[in-house]
């Protein structure tokens, strides 16, 4: 190596490392801020490691179960978003419908409205007069309504990917139309399904706008809005026990992509061609 | 094992006639090859047979049962796709013993079941794993013991020796010859390929454009075909085509053509009834009744200049440019020593050559039954 190369070789990697740290010190604040109990928002070591953040968090009933409704309506977005936009989908990829290029076009054209805050108002007045204001239903209804389209593309592609074959022998192995798709197309579809899964969890699991506007009583919050309960009157931050909610808050998307990325890599089998 | 009938067939995608007007009787316990090039509608036909394609026009009857509208599963059928279609999350076993499952068989009697065909075709130390663990070879044998598992009506197979190599070919090829022969199954195979519907069907059914244009058992297709396109389209090399011109004297007809030069032939009736409507005839001779001669003494004959000489070791196929530019094939045993583009001639005997009329079907020979 000559000497030009080795002194372009360290700028380089100088400045790639300066890069580096200004990307990761907020994540190192996020590391040691919840165990620290004079935390504020300089990045400083814990002396002495403290659990007392978490203590106080958890004395907090509300904010315990405003985690618990986080839970309750991203599983029950994610579930029937991934059997609606499932099945959905496989009719999308499989049948030869007449004007489906039209019924796709104004999905998509709807999906960015429907869950946008555009929509707010008339969906407040859907939900009001549905009688259905401050119920964990009318969350993941709304919710799962405006990531349907989205998922059913994702997923019809994932369909389209899938040789015929399968299902035709499935069918001429003696299966129903139900059965070779239960048997055949929804295990090669999982890895599809997870990602339209995971991606819907996390929508949920970071909107603030839809549980804000249709829910009323503290006890349903989610923690997206309960959060804020960790401001002060002026609107200060409690830095100490908001980084420790901030923790237990992101701890199951993490948990999620971990255990995805362990069953699936974030890799995909389609068909075999051998 | 069933019987298998179609009758006044036809489907047409949009305004497309894919399939036209298809007539077929199939016996129980034959093996009925669909043989024709790409796109002639082979795939089409066994797709309606499955039930995976709805004929548009006619109806099919399998063991005499109208199934024309009965869906794949009510058809009681075994298929092999030609890129085999397994199941990649399943293991060979769950593959092959998926037509027991659905059928409601216990798993342990399936997977008995499973095992006993997987050591038929050799793939029994391979039932743990998955399809994407296999090589090709067992993958075809795999989906092959998957339409074989449950005694079915009718077996199907679109291609199935296409993605092996040439050695596994000609291998499967007589296990599945042997394999037909001695369950007595009912068998429809779809090829593009001459030699694989030669060695293994009973008849063959030559189709060319959405029509069956011959129904004949493999020796019969050989030795009598129909038209000029099966007499192209069967043999390695195929029959040698040469068109000439007839002139009659008495009941004497001479045939002369660029390049071909013959003996004149005493005509017979079919023959006299073909020239009346047209002079125009084609001579056929296949490669293997050709042979390699020197003087101008023969004669029947070919002669041009030579374009290629190929030993094949047993055999030699030398291949000559017509003076009218048709380009002909002898099959030689030996070898032959000639030179490139040096000028050669090609002698056959008179019982040895086939002629097709003007339209390209295939006069009937002298001594032949005109009737049939
Ligand atoms: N689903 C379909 N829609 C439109 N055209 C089709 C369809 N299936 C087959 N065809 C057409 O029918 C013709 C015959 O196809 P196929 O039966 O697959 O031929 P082969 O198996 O003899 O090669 C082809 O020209 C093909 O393009
Ligand atoms: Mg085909």
């Amino acid at each position: 190596m000559n000497r030009r190369k080795l002194v372009s070789r360290i700028v380089f990697s100088v400045c790639a490392a300066l890069l580096g740290v200004a990307f990761a010190l907020p994540l190192i604040w996020f590391v040691f801020a919840p165990f620290n109990a004079q935390a504020d928002l300089d990045l400083a070591l814990p002396k002495p490691p403290t659990l007392a953040n978490f203590a106080r968090v958890f004395a907090n009933g509300a904010a315990v179960g405003a985690l618990l409704n986080s839970l309750l309506q991203a599983f029950g977005t994610v579930l029937l978003v991934a059997t609606t936009a499932t099945l959905a989908a496989y009719a999308l990829a499989r049948t030869t419908l007449r004007g489906k290029r039209v019924i796709e076009y104004v999905l998509l054209l709807f999906s960015s409205v429907v869950s946008g805050s555009a929509a707010m108002v008339p969906i407040f007045l859907i939900v009001n007069a549905l009688g259905l204001i401050d119920t964990q239903l009318a969350v993941i209804l709304v919710f799962a309504g405006g990531l349907l389209p989205t998922a059913m593309f994702i997923l019809r592609d994932f369909i389209a990917s899938i040789p015929r074959g399968y299902e035709e022998s499935a069918l001429v192995a003696g299966a129903s139309q139900w059965r070779a798709f239960v048997d055949v197309v929804v295990p090669v579809l999982r890895p599809g399904v997870t990602i339209a899964a995971v991606w819907a969890f996390v929508q949920v699991w970071g909107g603030f706008l839809i549980p804000f506007v249709l829910l009323r009583s503290e006890q349903r919050m989610p923690a997206s809005v309960e959060i804020y309960s960790f401001y002060s009157q002026a609107g200060t931050p409690i830095v100490p026990l908001l980084a420790a909610y901030s923790v237990l808050y992101s701890l199951p998307v993490i948990a999620l992509y971990w255990y995805v990325n362990r069953k699936y890599g974030f890799r995909f089998f389609g068909g075999i061609k051998s | 094992m069933a019987s298998i009938q179609l009758d006044k067939i036809g489907k047409s995608f949009g305004a497309v006639d894919t399939i036209r007007e298809i007539d077929l009787a199939i016996d129980d316990g034959e093996f009925v090859c669909l043989l024709g090039p790409s796109g002639c509608g082979k795939t089409t036909t066994l797709r309606m047979i499955a039930g995976l394609e709805q004929p548009s026009r006619g109806s099919i009857r399998i063991g005499g049962r109208d199934v024309t509208c009965a869906q794949p599963k009510d058809r009681n059928i075994g298929m092999v796709f030609q890129d085999y279609a397994l199941y990649p999350h399943m293991t060979i076993a769950d593959n092959i013993a998926y037509p027991l499952k659905v059928r409601g068989v216990a798993e342990a009697t399936r997977h008995e079941k499973a095992r006993e065909i997987a050591e038929v075709l050799h793939i029994g130390q391979l039932l743990d794993r998955l399809p994407a663990q296999i090589s090709g070879g067992q993958q075809q044998r795999t989906s092959l013991a998957r339409a074989l598992v449950h005694p079915a009506a009718a077996f199907l197979f679109d291609e199935p020796l296409s993605n092996l190599d040439a050695r596994m070919r000609v291998e499967a090829r007589a296990f599945l010859h042997h394999l037909q022969r001695s369950r007595g199954m009912t068998a429809v195979y779809v090829t593009h390929d001459q030699a694989e519907a030669m060695a293994l069907s009973t008849r063959i059914a030559v189709m060319c454009a959405g029509d069956i244009v011959q129904y004949a058992p493999p020796l019969e297709i050989y030795r009598r075909p129909a038209t000029t396109f099966v007499a192209g389209f069967v043999g390695d090399p195929p029959m040698n085509l040469v068109a000439a011109q007839a002139t009659r004297n008495g009941h004497d007809v001479a045939l002369r053509g660029a390049g071909l030069q013959m003996a004149p032939i005493v005509s017979w009736p079919a023959l006299d009834l073909a020239l009346e409507r047209s002079d125009r005839v084609t001579v056929g001779v296949r490669p293997e009744h050709l042979r390699i001669t020197a003087g101008d003494v023969a004669t029947n004959r070919l002669h041009g200049k030579l374009f290629a000489n190929e030993a094949m070791g047993p055999e030699s196929l030398v291949t000559l440019d017509l003076d009218g530019g048709v380009r002909v094939t002898a099959r030689i045993f030996g070898d032959a020593s000639l030179r490139i583009e040096s000028d050669a001639a090609f002698a056959f005997d008179a019982d040895r050559f086939t002629l097709f009329d003007a339209q390209g079907v295939r006069i009937p020979g002298a001594a032949e039954d005109p009737s049939n």
